[in-house]
């Protein structure tokens, strides 16, 4: 039964999620490192002040303490900016968490260039890459708030430890809502034969945006959401590029180490149609007035999608 | 404490000594040093104090034993192999592909409760595990050994800081001040100062003891138990490398082989030992 959201807010959905999550089962904690207001973990501390950790601006210590909780037969989910749950607390991901491959879930909120504002040292280029490369983690980013939901529905579930980043910002709905969700499927969100496009978050819908420009002009083009990173469907990845004369990746991250690279990790063995990556190129974030403003700079809109679709089908 | 259970404790310690002796081997490297200077505290703890159930070492009411120095973890083995934890045969496969015992604490062997080794990380995940089992209303406790090398790793003092912030009382710091790192005596290769100063200024009680004497060991243990509100460290003055004299206060067995030759005099050295012991008991 889904958690009922009525938000575009994936990290307001988180949020409320893990309340209900709280409800559900007595050993879900919850460890903030001072951004509850931000991730919204601030929900879990209202409803379940006994359960809610706040462990002071120290992510390091965050990480293993949450490996603690877990050995003691917790749930423990740990919060912070996408930057820092990934990159200040990377030997601790690793050593205490992800060796004895335990069930702790790992909130990295304002990921990508979600917080426009704050710049650089807050967005997150290269979570994806960091925790993707360590054995035993899964990686999980969801494309809006009722995806959010259905990840965070099978959140406690999953065996070992698990990586979910949520997007700060509203952002418009593209997950049909009564499809059962599974961790590990690629969906398929529109068909066609031309090319194929793996996105991931935010970029699904400008996938779904470009998809649609370019049906106009007579190029049909699949729209695959590929929300779980790691592990990556294989099988579903060499299918869906049978037939298509080009591919493309999607993803509001850097395009070392990312959702393009694990496509191509993928492929690499296959006969396969060229392969574009569209995402950050090897630069760090900036400050900019408004998220969209800082995604065009950036090149991560629907426009440049087309583009690149048009230039690989030879338009 | 009555002098016979000392007694039996101080040949315990010997009997770990001797076990950590046999797995360092001859022409291997193992970590002697940091491993003899813990004798007596891991057997106080394993074999008088801690609350376990070696059948069953996932028992939740278990109390925990944490190496965050993690390096160290041969004297851990030494004392679960006494206890039955695995069989005896997997000595001798340390750190080898065939065998259990791995070069750091990993879960894969029973008794070992956490992944450590990676400095400064065994503070935090025991502060978690003493409030998980805080919430569960546990009487378990939870003992964490850090090493005064270790000291220096910052997410050592954030959990310091977290353990005094949220009055863990169900948990147990011990430094094992032997004053001797990797690369030399800890004043000269990185001073990390007054050490139980430090402590008291984060907020814990502190208790200070020589490591090797059993009875100052177990009164320690006792007087943290008794200590509510705040989190309790035991700073134990110890001598790295304890127990053979080649290796006493020198940073040159942290982790070094033995020439066969060397071998035999550890070997002889804890035999007299024991024989002094046995001496003394009679």
């Amino acid at each position: 039964m889904l958690i009922k959201v009525e938000t575009k807010s994936l990290r307001e959905a988180y949020g409320q999620c893990l309340v209900e999550l709280g409800k559900r089962n007595k050993n879900v904690v919850v460890l903030e490192a001072d951004l509850g207001k931000s991730t919204r973990t601030v929900l879990f501390k209202e409803a379940f002040p006994d359960r809610f950790f706040e462990m002071g601006i120290a992510e390091q210590n965050m990480a293993s303490t949450a490996a603690g909780f877990a050995l003691a037969g917790k749930i423990p989910f740990y919060n912070s900016f996408a930057v820092f749950a990934s990159g200040r607390a990377f030997d601790q991901v690793r050593n205490s968490i992800c060796i004895p491959k335990l069930k702790v879930r790992i909130c990295g909120s304002s990921c990508g260039l979600s917080d426009f504002g704050d710049g650089k040292t807050h967005q997150s280029v290269e979570d994806i890459a960091i925790l993707r490369a360590i054995p035993h983690m899964t990686v999980l980013s969801p494309a809006d708030a009722v995806e959010t939901v259905m990840m965070m529905e099978a959140l406690l579930d999953v065996e070992g430890p698990v990586y979910i980043r949520i997007n700060r910002n509203d952002l418009p709905i593209v997950t049909p809502e009564n499809e059962t969700y599974h961790i590990g499927k690629i969906w398929e969100l529109r068909k066609g034969k031309d090319v194929a496009v793996f996105a991931t978050g935010y970029m699904v819908k400008k996938a779904l945006e470009a998809a649609e420009e370019l049906s106009h002009e007579g190029i049909e083009v699949r729209v695959l959401n590929v929300s779980t990173i790691k592990p990556l469907d294989t099988k579903a990845v060499i299918s869906h590029v049978k037939g298509v004369k080009a591919i493309v990746t999607v993803e509001e991250h850097s395009v070392i180490g990312g959702l393009g690279s694990a496509i191509a990790e993928t492929l690499r063995k296959e006969a396969h149609p060229p392969i574009e990556f569209i995402g950050i190129q090897d630069k760090f974030g900036t400050s900019a007035k408004a998220y969209e403003e800082l995604l065009e700079a950036y090149g991560l809109t629907s426009k440049a999608i087309a583009g690149t679709v048009r230039s690989l089908v030879g338009r | 404490m009555e002098s016979v259970k000392v007694l039996e404790l101080q040949k315990v310690a010997l009997k770990l000594r001797s076990n950590v002796l046999e797995m360092v081997g001859v022409g291997k490297a193992g970590h002697l040093g940091g491993s003899s200077s813990l004798a007596e505290i891991t057997a106080v703890l394993y074999f008088h104090k801690m609350r376990l159930n070696p059948k069953n070492p996932l028992d939740p009411v278990r109390d925990r034993f944490l190496l965050s120095k993690g390096h160290a973890v041969l004297i851990q083995y030494a004392a679960l192999v006494e206890l039955g934890y695995f069989p005896r045969e997997e000595l001798k496969k340390v750190k080898t592909l065939e065998g259990l015992l791995q070069g750091h604490p990993d879960m894969k062997t029973p008794g070992i409760e956490a992944v450590t080794g990676s400095l400064g990380q065994g503070l935090s995940i025991a502060n978690g595990m003493a409030l998980a089992l805080r919430l569960e209303k546990s009487p378990a406790r939870v003992y964490v050994v850090m090493g005064d090398g270790e000291l220096s790793e910052g997410q050592l003092w954030e959990a310091a800081m977290a353990s005094a912030n949220f009055k863990v009382d169900n948990l147990v710091g011990i430094v094992d001040y032997n004053k001797i790192q990797a690369t030399g005596p800890i004043k000269e290769v990185f001073d990390t100062g007054d050490i139980p100063a430090k402590w008291k200024a984060f907020g814990w009680h502190v208790i200070e003891i020589d490591g090797h004497d059993i009875p100052q060991i177990a009164g320690a243990l006792d007087e943290a138990e008794q200590v509510k509100g705040k989190p309790t460290v035991i700073i134990a003055h110890t001598v790295k490398g304890k127990g053979f004299s080649f290796a006493e206060n020198s940073a040159a067995y942290h982790n070094a082989a033995l020439t066969e030759e060397l071998y035999k005099q550890a070997q002889e050295e804890l035999q007299a030992q024991m024989a002094k012991l046995e001496r003394e008991g009679k």
